[in-house]
């Protein structure tokens, strides 16, 4: 029959044969198998997890000091100054700050070679068609994917602009909508005093609320720890928390300063 | 019932396929989905047509062969229910239903709705056993086995292997299927030894075969006719980062 050779595919005959009936348990063979699944989609969503938790918890404090606005000028500008001194003398200025730019740097490279690898690979899994790949126009959203979920890479990819633009704005002075300030305070009361300046953050923050809801929790179970249909509840729940924290603590500032209670 | 059938013909892996429309008379709400077909097929065979090729064996649920994507969605409307399972009452008379086959480049279309689905074979291959002597059935009592994991054990054993958690992720993923075929022997006392090279040797046959990564969407979990968890999945990845770090294998 010719038809019936071509069902078992040659290319995978070799391999499977070794690892079935080949070499016996603890030898050589578990190298092989360890440098292969340093490569597998798994080891590439646990690197993308930790690279995006570790994001998660620079934005917590991030957020927190963005909340020193409200102590005024002073506070806020001396906070900015802290930054760059913290770790003194041990480390020199602008040490500490350096440390979590390249941890965070660093981290942000893992997270995108980790999410065009991964994409590409769901891209050649479903021809190039993902979720869409049917003829039939029905349930073309899927069962119980949520909005969240299916919007993970296009969002990541507005919050990798919106990243760029806010480092240009409100860390560079580069765009300096509203005006350039050496005080970091005015920049931000500057910046925030314009509609589409707030309006452009605020949709750019919500992209980021979805991203960590779906993120915080896939992030969690790439990592092992979904154990339970309960575990699972509560895995949900601090996504939904933490999606919700950051997405809030992130638009009062701008809010506020447009609403014009801080100027 | 007079129901409208679109169904998806392509005469073998090379051709390329399309939608034809059916029309099915007479079908009675207690026909199975397959019965439906098979009427379908009696009619088209009395006409000198070609029947529609699908893939069915036990029709009770439990052996994985159907495999039919219905309206879009792997094994029908119904939760918890293989294609053979699911009833025509659940349609109404003058629907018109899609019906395509599992689509992964990794199951490639033999004929019609049958696809091949050796690479799964080729995934338990990689890892789906346990170093045990054989012979005689061991004694009950000698060697206890935790109510707890064996539950868990049964919860990964009963998946049938049909393919539907790689027919609905977006991803491609079948990580599903990987994470109860590891987790049946890796729950268990008797599939600890190899508990850290299955779960590597399986995920590497998995990403070797063309699968996509899983995005803990649960896309599957949702057609899965058997009710396999999403922990499974993440069971394996722990077992995967656990036989990473600790080169005790």
């Amino acid at each position: 029959m010719p038809g019936a050779c071509e069902i078992a595919r040659p290319r995978m005959l070799a391999s499977w044969l070794d690892r079935a009936y080949g070499r016996p348990m603890g030898t050589g063979n578990v190298v092989g198998l360890r440098s292969t699944a340093v490569r597998s989609s798994v080891a590439l969503h646990a690197a993308m997890a930790v690279s995006g938790l570790i994001m998660v918890l620079f934005l917590l404090a991030h957020m927190y000091g963005n909340l020193k606005i409200f102590e005024g000028r002073q506070a806020f500008d001396g906070y900015s100054g802290y930054l760059r001194e913290a770790g003194e003398p041990l480390l020199p200025r602008t040490g500490a700050l350096w440390i979590v730019r390249v941890v965070l740097l660093i981290s942000v490279l893992v997270h995108i070679y980790a999410a065009f690898t991964l994409w590409h690979r769901s891209r050649s899994a479903t021809a190039g068609k993902g979720g869409w790949r049917y003829e039939t126009t029905k349930n073309r959203r899927g069962v119980q994917r949520s909005y969240a979920s299916f919007t993970m890479r296009w969002g990541g990819v507005v919050v990798g602009l919106f990243v760029i633009y806010h480092l240009l704005h409100l860390s560079a002075d580069y765009i300096a909508p509203g005006g350039a300030s050496p005080s970091p305070y005015q920049r931000v009361v500057n910046g925030f005093s314009i509609w589409w300046v707030v309006l452009s953050y605020m949709i750019a923050l919500i992209a980021l609320g979805f991203h960590l809801r779906h993120g915080v929790w896939s992030a969690f179970a790439s990592l092992g720890t979904n154990s339970s249909v309960a575990r699972r509840r509560v895995l949900n729940l601090v996504a939904t928390f933490v999606a919700l924290l950051i997405l809030v603590g992130f638009l009062i500032p701008p809010l506020v300063i447009f609403a014009g209670w801080v100027r | 019932m007079k129901i409208t059938l679109r169904i998806w013909r392509q005469h073998d892996r090379e051709a390329a396929g399309r939608m034809v429309s059916y029309g099915v008379d007479g079908v009675s709400p207690d026909m199975s989905f397959l019965e439906m077909l098979d009427v379908l097929n009696e009619q088209l065979t009395a006409a000198g047509d070609d029947p529609v090729a699908f893939d069915n064996d036990c029709r009770e649920g439990i052996c994985g062969m159907c495999s039919l994507v219905i309206n879009g969605i792997a094994h029908g409307p119904e939760g918890l229910t293989a294609s053979c399972q699911l009833y025509m009452r659940h349609f109404s008379d003058g629907d018109t239903i899609d019906i395509e086959p599992w689509r992964s480049p990794s199951f490639p279309i033999l004929k019609d709705l049958i696809v091949d689905r050796s690479a799964f074979d080729r995934i338990i291959q990689a890892g789906g056993y346990i170093s045990s002597p054989t012979g005689a059935a061991p004694d009950a009592a000698a060697m206890l086995v935790p109510k707890k994991d064996a539950d868990r054990a049964f919860d990964a054993a009963i998946c049938i292997g049909c393919g539907a958690c790689v027919a609905a992720c977006p991803n491609g993923s079948a990580m599903l299927f990987t994470g109860a075929k590891a987790t049946h022997l890796g729950a268990l006392p008797q599939g600890q030894i190899e508990r850290n090279s299955r779960s590597l040797a399986m995920v590497n046959q998995h990403d070797a075969e063309g699968f996509g990564g899983c995005t803990e969407i649960g896309e599957c979990t949702a057609v899965c006719p058997v009710g396999i968890p999403l922990d499974m999945i993440s069971r394996l990845n722990g077992d995967v980062l656990s036989a990473l770090r600790h080169n005790t294998t």
